[in-house]
């Protein structure tokens, strides 16, 4: 764990950047995240990561959580505040600003294809996300069953994925992936 | 706020960068009481999560590397993948709504690109967003 300036200056450029980029939320940010934690500063393992991953999508709260956990690991407490404002704070300027003059342009026909391109794009980068955490996952036959069946669950009922959760928990424990 | 402006500052949201619930609670908060407004929202949204997840972070950097923690994590690990291919599942479904089937090759691309190829998300997405916007705009 570092704490210096430089490594704090490090986190904030990167997660001010990539929020710009997170078309679609938080999630959407994920492939870029591991890229730059795993590969190029070798901040963490991917394992590491997929934990990490896991435990902000358990943790109650929006997803963007995830960046504070990074932060932590990489510079302690300082590092997750300045990763959390980091990757907060230029997308909710934007939005403050926007929001105020978005209603003007409620019939606006580029709203409706700015709308109808970025879609396609959230999509193909939250897919990307999942498959990204899958290849530090997905080692034996019961973890890609696990991931496959959390994700026919999902689709096809309500159910609070607490539950899946820790059932998968308890799979985990008993050794089985 | 009545339900109609609640659902148009949603669709804003959406597309807008970043994670989108924190830029609601900020498009929230800013018509409730302005620039206070959206500061408290915020603060109201990210604090108590913060607070939990840094201490699961202190927890995690003390026992993480226990075996019967590791091995439950691998497990919610494996679901929480599960998790984000069902959701992105069902928000793909209007995609399949376009004829030419455009929408889904372009979300492939994306898909492929930043996924499989590693691309960074800059060069993936400097091409991509100017591509599926002008589709957008020329099929309105």
């Amino acid at each position: 764990m570092k704490d210096d300036a430089g490594t704090l200056l490090t986190l904030a450029g990167y997660f001010a950047v990539m929020s710009l980029f997170a078309i679609g939320g938080a999630n959407s940010a994920v492939p870029e995240m591991q890229r730059v934690a795993v590969e190029v500063e070798r901040w963490m393992t991917a394992r590491q990561f997929s934990d990490i991953f896991a435990i902000a999508q358990v943790t109650p709260g929006p997803n963007v959580i995830i960046v504070t956990l990074i932060g932590y690991h990489v510079a302690g407490f300082a590092g997750a505040l300045v990763a959390t404002l980091a990757m907060c704070g230029p997308t909710s300027l934007l939005a403050f600003y926007v929001g105020g003059m978005w209603e003007r342009f409620k019939d606006a026909p580029w709203r409706g294809a700015l709308q109808a391109g970025l879609l396609p794009i959230s999509i193909g980068l939250i897919a990307a996300s999942a498959i990204v955490v899958a290849s530090a996952t997905a080692h034996n036959f019961v973890a890609v069953a696990t991931t496959l069946a959390t994700a026919v669950v999902t689709y096809t009922t309500r159910l609070n994925p607490l539950w899946i959760f820790a059932a998968a928990a308890l799979l985990g424990l008993g050794g089985l992936l | 706020m009545t339900p109609e402006e609640f659902n148009d500052a949603y669709a804003l949201c959406q597309f807008l960068p970043g994670p989108n619930v924190v830029n609601l609670s900020v498009v929230f908060g800013r018509r409730i009481r302005g620039a206070i407004g959206s500061v408290v929202a915020l603060l109201g949204l990210m604090g108590p999560p913060f607070v939990i997840v840094t201490l699961i972070g202190l927890i995690y950097a003390q026992f993480g590397e226990i075996a019967a923690l590791q091995r439950m994590l691998m497990g919610v690990a494996a679901a929480a993948v599960g998790l984000v291919l069902g959701t992105c599942a069902k928000m793909a479904r209007p995609l399949f709504k376009d004829r030419l089937g455009l929408a889904p090759l372009l979300a492939l691309a994306t898909l492929v690109s930043v996924g499989v190829l590693r691309w960074p998300l800059y060069w993936a997405l400097a091409g991509l967003i100017p591509l599926s916007i002008a589709i957008a705009w020329v099929r309105r």
